[in-house]
C-alpha cells in the first residue's frame, strides 16, 4: 500500500514509549501461550485453525489480537477461556497450565450475555455468589463496580431495559467483580454503533487505567486495536498463526486526537499491509478468477 | 393487487384485534343460528304434530305425533293418506335432534346444572365437572413432578438425553388409551386407572418437550456463567433452570391442554365417571342441549384456566418485557399501598404522570 504521506516507521519509538516497553517486559508474565494448535475435523477433512501460536501477555498490559476472518481469533480466545481444548500446546496463567473455564480468566463476549432474569446488580454479583460470598458481601462488591462503570442508578434495571453500550459495561463489571487475573474480551464492542463504540473504548481505557488489570482484546477494527493496545498480535489465516507482534508506538495517556498522529497512522498502515495487503483470501480469489 | 385488509405481517390496531376476536366467535354462532332458525337452509326432518288418520295402514304408518321423521317418509305417508282420502298428517320442519338451536343450548347452561340425575347414583353436572377437574389435576401433577425434572436433566446433560429420550420417544407413539385395559387390571375400577391414563398421555410428551425447551437455553449464557466460575450444579440451578423457566411455563400450559384431550378416554375406561360420563348419559336420554352445553363448558373451563395461567405468567417473569397493563398496575400495587399507608404522596402516581 502506498501513501502520499511520508510516515515514520511503525518501529520508531520515542524515548518514553521505548522506556515503557522496557518496563513492561520486566513485569511478570500473566498469560503464556505456548505452541498452541487447534484442528477441527470436518467433512472436507482436517482443518487447522491454529498452528504454533505463541505470545505472552505481561501484567497490566493491554494486548489486542487482530487478523483477517478465518484466522482463528475466536477459537484462540475460547481456548484461553477454557471453553475449547487445544489440540496441541498449552496455555499457562501465572505459570500454571490452564484447563477448563475458571473465574481467574474473566470474559466479555461479543453478543449480549447478561442473564436476562437478573437485574443489573445481581448480574454483577453472580460471580462472587458462585464463589460462595454472602449476599451482603457480593452486593458491596457489585455496588463498587457499578460505581466504576457509572451505572449505579441502573442497579435495579433488567438487562432488557438497557442500551447495547450499557449492557456491555455491565458485562465488563460482571467479569471484573470476580477480580480475574486476566480479562479476555472477544470483540466486545462489535455489535455497537460507531458513536457508542468510541465512548466504550475511552471508558475501557479509563477503567483499565484505574485498576490493576491485564487485558487480552480481540477485534477486527484497526483503529480500535491501535487506540487501546500496548501490543498488537497480528494473526494470519489458514492456518491461524502469528504474523507479527507490533509494539504500538503511540504514547500514553491516549485520547482520540492521536488518531491522526504519525505514530498512530504508521501503525495502522502496517496493520493494513499485514491484514489486507497480501491476504491469502484475495490471492485465492484472484487465482480463481484467473482460472479457466 | 393487495386487499387493504390483508397486509403481510402488519400488526392490527387494538380495536381491529378486539373486533376480529369477537368475530371469531360470532361467525360460527351466526352460522349455527342461521341453520337453526331459517327453515329452508337445512331442516331435513318433520316434527309430526298430528299423525293424521291412523286407521289407514300403509308402508309409512309408523309415523306418530311428537316424533321426528325425514321429509321423504312424511311426504310418502301423506301420499298414502291422500290416496285413501283420509285426514292428512301435519307437522313442522325441524333439524335433527342432535342439532339443538342456540337458545336451547343457552338455556341448557342453566338447566343442565339444575336437572336432577335421572337414575339414582348418577351425578349432577357440577359433581361430574368437579370430578373431572380432580382427575386432570392429579394426573397432570404426577406427570409434572416426574416429567419436568427429568426433561430439564435430559435437556442439560447429553448423556441423560441419550439414555432416556429414545425410549420415551418410542412409548410416545403408543396411544395412551391402549393402556386403558392394563391400567384397569392393575389399579382397579376407581380413579387410579384414569389418573394413570392422563399421566401416560402427558408424561412422555412432557419429557421430550421440556428437554427441547431446555436445550434452547443460549449456549453463550452457559459460557458466560462458566467463565464466572459456576460449577456444574450451579450451571443447572442458576442458569439453565431460570433461563428455561418462561419456556417451561409455556410448555406446561400447552401440555395441560393435552391432559384435557385424554380426559374423555380416561373417564370412559373402567367405571365411567366425570363430565364424559355425564355427556354419555345425557346423550342416551337424548338431551342433546345438555350435551352441547357440557362440551362448551369443558372448553370454557380449559380456556379460563389457561388464561389464568397466562395472566399469572406476567408476574412470575417480571424481566420479560411488555407485561399487560393490568399486570403492571397490579405489580405496582404493593408500592401504592405502602405509600398510602405511610401517608406519603403516592410514588406510583407520580411515576405514571411522568411517563
Amino acid at each position: 500500500m502506498s501513501t502520499a504521506l511520508q510516515l515514520p516507521s511503525y518501529k520508531a519509538q520515542s524515548a518514553d514509549v521505548a522506556a515503557r516497553f522496557a518496563e513492561i517486559k520486566q513485569r511478570p508474565v500473566v498469560l503464556d501461550i505456548d505452541q498452541l494448535g487447534k484442528n477441527f475435523d470436518s467433512a472436507k477433512g482436517r482443518i487447522s485453525a491454529l498452528q504454533d501460536v505463541e505470545f505472552r501477555v505481561h501484567r497490566k498490559e493491554f494486548v489486542s489480537v487482530i487478523g483477517p476472518s478465518g484466522c482463528g481469533k475466536s477459537t484462540l480466545i475460547k481456548i484461553l477461556a477454557g471453553l475449547e481444548t487445544p489440540s496441541s500446546g498449552e496455555v499457562r496463567l501465572d505459570g500454571e497450565r490452564v484447563e477448563g473455564p475458571c473465574k481467574d480468566r474473566g470474559m466479555v463476549f461479543q453478543g449480549y450475555t447478561l442473564f436476562p432474569w437478573l437485574c443489573v446488580r445481581d448480574n454483577v454479583t453472580f460471580g462472587p455468589r458462585m464463589a460462595g460470598l454472602s449476599k451482603a458481601q457480593a452486593k458491596e462488591k457489585a455496588d463498587a463496580w457499578l460505581d466504576v462503570i457509572g451505572l449505579h442508578r441502573f442497579a435495579d434495571h433488567y438487562p432488557d431495559q438497557l442500551s447495547g453500550g450499557m449492557k456491555q459495561r455491565v458485562a465488563i463489571a460482571r467479569a471484573l467483580a470476580n477480580e480475574p487475573r486476566i480479562l479476555l474480551m472477544d470483540e466486545p464492542f462489535g455489535a455497537l454503533d460507531a458513536q457508542t463504540r468510541a465512548g466504550m473504548q475511552s471508558h475501557l481505557i479509563k477503567v483499565w487505567d484505574s485498576v490493576d488489570l491485564t487485558i487480552l482484546f480481540i477485534t477486527h477494527d484497526l483503529d480500535e486495536a491501535v487506540y487501546l493496545s500496548d501490543r498488537i498480535v497480528v494473526l494470519a489465516a489458514h492456518p491461524g498463526r502469528v504474523h507479527e507482534v507490533i509494539e504500538v508506538p503511540v504514547p500514553r495517556p491516549r485520547d482520540r486526537t492521536q488518531f491522526l498522529s504519525p505514530a498512530f497512522l504508521a501503525t495502522k498502515n502496517r496493520l493494513e499491509e499485514l491484514i489486507y495487503g497480501n491476504s491469502e483470501d484475495t490471492t485465492e480469489m484472484e487465482a480463481r478468477h484467473a482460472g479457466p | 393487487m393487495a386487499l387493504p385488509l390483508l397486509r403481510v405481517r402488519d400488526p392490527l390496531s387494538p380495536s381491529a384485534r378486539t373486533f376480529a376476536t369477537a368475530l371469531a366467535f360470532l361467525l360460527p354462532l351466526a352460522l349455527w343460528a342461521l341453520v337453526s332458525y331459517v327453515p329452508f337452509i337445512w331442516h331435513p326432518q318433520v316434527l309430526v304434530t298430528d299423525a293424521g288418520d291412523s286407521q289407514i295402514s300403509g308402508t309409512y304408518d309408523f309415523i306418530a305425533a311428537n316424533e321426528r321423521v325425514d321429509l321423504q317418509s312424511f311426504a310418502l305417508r301423506n301420499g298414502e293418506l291422500a290416496r285413501a282420502g283420509a285426514k292428512l298428517a301435519s307437522g313442522e320442519r325441524v333439524n335433527p335432534i342432535y342439532l339443538p338451536a342456540p337458545h336451547e343450548v343457552a338455556r341448557a347452561f342453566y338447566t343442565a346444572f339444575t336437572t336432577a340425575p335421572e337414575r339414582r347414583g348418577d351425578y349432577w353436572l357440577h359433581e361430574s365437572l368437579w370430578h373431572s377437574c380432580q382427575i386432570i389435576f392429579w394426573g397432570f401433577l404426577y406427570a409434572a413432578l416426574v416429567g419436568l425434572p427429568l426433561g430439564v436433566l435430559c435437556g442439560t446433560f447429553p448423556l441423560l438425553s441419550q439414555l432416556f429420550e429414545p425410549f420415551v420417544d418410542f412409548v410416545r407413539y403408543m396411544p395412551a388409551p391402549v393402556f386403558g385395559a392394563l391400567a384397569v387390571a392393575i389399579f382397579g375400577l376407581a380413579d387410579a386407572p384414569k389418573i394413570t391414563i392422563i399421566f401416560i398421555g402427558t408424561f412422555f410428551q412432557m419429557v421430550l418437550v421440556v428437554a427441547n425447551t431446555t436445550r434452547q437455553v443460549e449456549p453463550a449464557l452457559l459460557h458466560a456463567a462458566q467463565t464466572l466460575g459456576a460449577n456444574t450444579r450451579q450451571l443447572l440451578t442458576r442458569v439453565v433452570i431460570p433461563s428455561a423457566l418462561p419456556g417451561l411455563y409455556r410448555d406446561t400450559r400447552i401440555l395441560i391442554g393435552w391432559a384435557w384431550t385424554y380426559l374423555v378416554v380416561a373417564e370412559l375406561i373402567g367405571e365411567k365417571s366425570g363430565i364424559s360420563a355425564f355427556i354419555y348419559q345425557q346423550q342416551r336420554y337424548r338431551h342433546f342441549d345438555n350435551v352441547y352445553a357440557s362440551i362448551v363448558i369443558i372448553g370454557a373451563v380449559g380456556l379460563l384456566f389457561d388464561q389464568l395461567l397466562g395472566f399469572a405468567g406476567n408476574f412470575l417473569f417480571p424481566w420479560q418485557s411488555a407485561p399487560s397493563p393490568i399486570a403492571r398496575r397490579l405489580r405496582e400495587l404493593p408500592k401504592r399501598v405502602r405509600a398510602a399507608v405511610s401517608g406519603a404522596p403516592h410514588a406510583g402516581a407520580n411515576v405514571e404522570v411522568s411517563k
